[in-house]
């Protein structure tokens, strides 16, 4: 039976986990989740994800939430442990380090951000709140420029090598790329240049292409 | 072979939740204190360390980490793995989940309450009892999935204890001293698992090191 992960492809942390499924290349099924609808909340969801959000995650009896933990048992059971590097204590670590970063400051600055620009609008008929979003534009500054700092002495995050901690940055970096806001990163040409490399490797443009299409579906 | 060190104030739930796991794992380390309010996490040394500026950090060999859950996951895979669900896939990846949700649903709440109610006042201001009150609901939402978890496993990864129990323990150390407590009074399987995660020796041991008021010295 194919694993299968539920919610909306548009959605970050969606789209997280179905990108780890494409570098594995193991085959899966995408269950739509109607969140207009309140389906997230429906007592059948929250069954598979508690907390009434998505995704979850199904492989035969073992049910998931939470992107991260998803991605990382896909890799492990895919044949992506090079993205982990858990058999290198030293390289495994650096790759939680830039993973708690990509949670603790990307995400949590990218995500008002989208909300405000592209979900207010979008979906709920409502103006984007420009004071939400300037403050988060300089917390993603000032995290930026740390990224511009590691960057300029390692080829990814973790080191030279690419990994989970990349990766898991595409999808907020996709909404910040076609969203009003992309020219923050002109200031910072090595994080510039390594987001277009994660962008371009084929497992993300497909998830890339799944993201728009449900957009354009709404 | 020189010792592990931790850098930082171990008042910080996220420096206590790097020494809690060195405790459990019985790695000795060295705690190199630093001084929140002398400013020495914004100093360059320390930036060396931790671009961000923040603790806790730890050096192990040449090895030089930053952010608790990161270095919690090294101690424990390096020292006591385990407490991460051994080779097991689907324990693994359980004990994953709950290592997420507690740094995405348990914290943001759970924090927010020791925030206000705990370390405002010590810096002479009130709480803002608006964000007390969300933040204590949607604690109340959290902690009803926890008891729940609870009583299909003893633990919240399963039936045996794991990182993802023990990373709840500091913050929960703080705000079980606030009014707020009564939320984990009133679920029976939840408060049975605070008590026995707050009497396991590691966690006493760091918990000396963790006095209510922050170790801010009381107002006259």
């Amino acid at each position: 039976m194919a694993m299968k992960v539920y919610g909306p492809a548009a959605s970050t942390n969606v789209a997280r986990v179905l990108v780890c499924l494409e570098e594995v290349g193991l085959d899966y099924e995408l269950v739509p989740v109607d969140m207009t609808k309140g389906e997230h909340k429906s007592p059948a969801h929250v069954s598979r994800n508690p907390f009434g959000q998505v995704p979850a995650f199904q492989d035969g009896d073992l049910i998931l939430s939470e992107s991260r933990a998803i991605s990382k048992y896909i890799l492990r059971k895919g044949g992506g442990s090079h993205l982990l590097r858990e058999g290198n204590l030293s390289e495994a670590a650096m790759v939680d380090v830039w993973l708690e970063v990509e949670s603790g400051q990307f995400d949590s600055a990218m995500s008002p951000i989208v909300f405000q620009c592209f979900v207010v609008p979008m979906f709920m008929g409502g103006t984007t709140d420009m004071k939400v979003v300037e403050e988060n534009l300089e917390k993603l500054k000032k995290s930026l420029e740390v990224y511009e700092a590691r960057l300029s002495r390692f080829k990814y995050l973790a080191g030279d090598f690419v990994s989970l901690a990349d990766i898991s940055h595409f999808p907020m970096a996709h909404y910040l790329l076609v969203g009003p806001h992309a020219s923050v990163i002109d200031a910072y040409p090595h994080v510039k240049a390594w987001i277009a490399d994660i962008m371009s490797r084929p497992s993300v443009k497909k998830v890339t292409e799944l993201m728009e299409a449900a957009i354009r579906m709404n | 072979m020189a010792p592990v060190k931790v850098y930082g104030w171990a008042v910080s739930p996220f420096v206590a939740r790097a020494l809690l796991c060195l405790e459990e794992a019985g790695v000795e380390y060295e705690l190199v204190p630093m001084s929140r309010a002398a400013g020495d996490h914004r100093r360059p040394e320390h930036l060396a360390r931790n671009p961000f500026g923040q603790v806790p950090v730890l050096e192990d060999g040449g090895l030089t980490l930053f952010e608790s859950r990161a270095i919690a996951r090294h101690v424990l895979r390096k020292y006591k793995p385990e407490l991460l669900g051994g080779g097991d896939l689907a324990a693994s990846a359980t004990v994953d989940v709950w290592l997420e949700v507690e740094a995405h649903q348990h914290h943001p709440a759970a924090g927010a309450v020791v925030k206000e109610c705990v370390v405002s006042p010590l810096l002479g201001g009130a709480p803002d009892q608006a964000v007390v009150g969300e933040n204590v609901e949607k604690l109340r939402r959290v902690l009803e999935v926890y008891e729940a978890r609870l009583g299909r496993s003893r633990y919240l990864a399963g039936d045996l204890v794991s990182l993802a129990d023990l990373s709840h323990f500091p913050i929960m150390r703080y705000f079980m001293d606030t009014e707020h407590a009564a939320l984990v009074e009133a679920l029976p399987r939840v408060k049975a698992w605070w008590e026995e995660l707050a009497a396991r020796p590691a966690a006493r041991k760091v918990a000396e090191l963790m006095p209510p008021n922050f170790g801010f010295s009381k107002k006259p």
